[in-house]
């Protein structure tokens, strides 16, 4: 079957709070769910500033859509990070070790793709550098987890190509 | 054979628009690894009442009729294969008639029009269509250089069958004088892959008497594993 090329990715600009926020966003599953946890976090740019107009968002595997999430939530989750660079993110955590993250910006051509590992992995040890640890999640008590995205220098977070380039 | 199209899209750092500056990750990307349990080929699955029937008409939900030109935006949604990509969300942002947005960031001295929030949805049918009702939307002047503007243009975000196909993207508009002048749209190095971005004027979309209609094919990624 011949390939079609694909669509170019472009930025999400400063306005996209106008279509990808929606009430509850920030929750992959309700209030009280056993077993969810929170994790919390920020953003941070080359010149370690936080950066107020990013969108995190989070896949668990759940089934179910986004916005219309059935009694068990959705695997899905987003956050902006306005204004204060900062982002939540409720969610029970998946059966493997870590949750797939996606940041997308204003001066983000494309999303930086990344993992937040909730437990040590023999796959973060294998990355050159030292640098798998920047995958690696905090526990910060029983429910609670941080996790910050260095988008560039010193300490920048692992990114995956998802087959769109550097 | 490569699993990456990078022609096809922008660099991280693109210095013509200055914000990719202290943003563009620098130490290169991890090969995403060949793992075909990885929770990244999945994705949500949408069902009926992910949307309500008006979201995808912007130019109705308020009081009254939005200021300017009437257009019906509708395309596929295709994998790399060619195949539709049924039931999937399609979200769109977008500046009214006057290039201004109904955003509290947004200073551009143009009028907000109270008619029309620039927001809506769509999930794709059987055959991968998406069809949007909404006004054409202007262009308007940004702070990254002297007198820079974008041309018009409507914000795409759509989901596919894999986290790793997750698109977001901008339509524009056939002839536009802007284009060689955007950085954003330059970014894009490679002309026919811009040329994807811009969506065709179309008389079997056109509806008489009430919209001109515009075609905007949306085709995601290779999921890095069916390459593998
Ligand atoms: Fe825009």
């Amino acid at each position: 079957m011949s390939a079609l090329p694909p669509t170019p990715s472009q930025t999400v600009g400063p306005y996209y709070s106008l279509g990808l926020p929606y009430a509850g966003d920030w929750e992959a599953v309700p209030e009280g769910t056993p077993g969810a946890v929170r994790m919390t976090g920020r953003v941070l740019d080359g010149a370690g500033a936080p950066v107020p107009d990013a969108v995190v968002e989070i896949w668990t595997g759940r089934p179910g859509g986004v916005r219309a999430r059935g009694p068990e939530g959705s695997g899905f989750a987003r956050c902006s990070t306005a204004p204060a660079g900062a982002y939540r993110l409720r969610f029970v955590p998946p059966a493997g070790p870590y949750v797939p993250v996606l940041v997308f910006a204003r001066g983000l051509l494309k999303p930086v793709a990344t993992r937040a590992y909730l437990a040590d992995d023999p796959f973060l040890a294998a990355i050159p550098d030292g640098r798998g640890a920047t995958l690696r999640a905090t526990w910060t008590g029983d429910a609670t987890l941080e996790f910050d995205v260095r988008l560039q220098g010193e300490g920048e977070t692992v990114f995956f190509d998802y087959g769109t380039g550097g | 054979m490569s699993i990456t199209e990078p022609a096809a899209h922008p660099l991280y750092l693109s210095p013509d628009y200055a914000s990719t500056v202290l943003r563009a990750p620098s130490r290169g990307l991890l090969e995403f690894p060949a793992d075909p349990e990885a929770m990244e080929l999945t994705g949500p699955v949408f069902g009926e009442g992910e949307v309500t029937p008006g979201d995808a008409d912007l130019t109705t939900g308020r009081n009254g009729d939005p200021i300017g030109e009437r257009i019906v935006v509708t395309g596929r949604v295709l994998d790399a294969a060619g195949r539709p990509v049924r039931n999937t969300l399609v979200e769109l942002w977008q500046a009214n008639a006057a290039g201004r947005y109904d955003h509290p960031g947004d200073v551009h001295p143009a009028p907000i029009d109270p008619n029309f929030s620039g927001a809506g949805r769509a999930l794709t049918d059987d055959a991968g269509e998406y069809r949007f009702v909404t006004i054409k939307p202007g262009p308007y002047p940004w702070r990254n250089h002297h007198n820079a503007w974008r041309p018009a243009h409507l914000h795409f975000s759509v989901f596919g069958t894999a986290f790793t196909q997750r698109l977001v993207t901008q339509m524009y508009f056939p002839g536009d004088p802007l284009f060689p002048f955007d950085p954003i749209m330059q970014s894009v190095r490679d002309e026919a892959a811009r040329a994807r971005m811009v969506s065709a004027f179309d008389w079997d979309t056109t509806v008489p008497e009430w919209a001109l209609g515009f075609r905007f094919d949306i085709v995601l990624g290779r999921t890095p594993v069916e390459d593998a």
